[in-house]
């Protein structure tokens, strides 16, 4: 265990997945998230505005 | 073939938005600390393996990812179809807030396979071996998804168009769950789906099932914010969601 925790033998591989996988649940979490306030934020600029011409407003990705 | 009158009712978007704004955060929460004690449990407490010493700490991250990429390649397939059967539009939403989360866990899953490859096989990938291969296809068919997705400026034939491909690409997934079975891999068998007792000692398994729970928590959480988001460009022009906007201000 000593080895393990001090990247002795192979374990340089094992954190490397411990950081990967750590990195890719956060960046799920906060693009999830990121995209959905984005979106709300659109919608309540779109209602501000209330744009006239309702097909000029674009809202994909 | 009709849908049952409780799945119509929980495919309308703004009991779908609500119900799954309620659940999100429990599923994250949840599915977070479970993956906490997961990897605490696998790096820390399981025994290491009498052939791969402590190398073989990468599955407790290499198959929930696996795990997850298959399922949520179901999910976003099963969305298609009843999208394309039924023209039911939250399926639709559903599947396209899959495909990225998927994507992701596809990515993880062969990343951290070449990572466990290369003590134990010597090798980062191999050709040869059909489990890689064949969810190197997926992770291909997750991509076309979005890239199709994303290319065609009516969102109905997006629709139809991806979703067609999501079910054609259903075909892979036996071929990835047999392909250790049927042809002669570097990749080993399986270990715990199987029906007899899993080959695996309890001091090694149990980090590995929470694990499994809390990303598959943690990816519906996920899958759900996606899907919320879908739903509000989809119905963006409903009372509803106007409503829903400015009190989330």
């Amino acid at each position: 265990m000593r080895e393990f925790l001090a990247m002795g033998g192979y374990a340089a591989f094992v954190w490397s997945c411990v950081g990967l996988s750590f990195a890719v649940f956060a960046g799920l979490m906060l693009t999830a998230r990121r995209r959905l306030r984005s979106v709300r934020g659109r919608i309540r600029i779109r209602q501000r505005n209330a744009a006239p011409d309702e097909g000029s407003w674009e809202l994909r990705a | 073939m009709r849908l049952p009158n409780w799945l119509h009712k929980f495919a309308s978007p703004p009991h779908f938005y609500r119900i799954a704004a309620r659940i999100e955060p429990w599923m994250l929460w949840s599915g977070l600390a479970a993956i906490a004690v997961g990897a605490f449990g696998g790096l820390l407490l399981a025994p290491p393996d009498y052939q791969q010493g402590d190398a073989y700490r990468i599955i407790y991250f290499h198959v929930p990812a696996a795990y997850l990429a298959m399922q949520l390649y179901a999910l976003m397939a099963i969305g298609s179809a009843i999208g394309l059967i039924w023209r039911m539009k939250l399926a639709y939403a559903i599947a396209a807030a899959a495909a990225p989360v998927g994507l992701a866990f596809t990515g993880l899953a062969l990343a951290t396979g070449m990572l466990w490859g290369k003590p134990m096989w010597g090798a980062y990938w191999s050709w040869g071996d059909a489990r890689l291969t064949s969810v190197l296809v997926m992770f291909f068919l997750y991509l076309g998804y979005m890239l199709l997705h994303a290319s065609l400026e009516e969102r109905s034939t997006a629709d139809r168009a991806a979703g067609i491909l999501a079910v054609v690409g259903v075909v892979n997934l036996p071929i990835i769950k047999f392909s250790v079975e049927w042809w002669s891999s570097l990749h080993q068998g399986p270990t715990i789906s199987r029906l007899a007792a899993p080959a695996i000692t309890w001091d090694m398994l149990w980090p590995l099932l929470v694990m499994v729970a809390g990303s598959v928590l943690f990816s519906m959480a996920v899958t759900l914010t996606r899907a919320r988001a879908e739903v509000l460009l989809r119905e963006r022009s409903a009372r509803w969601v106007r409503d829903a906007a400015e009190a989330c201000a």
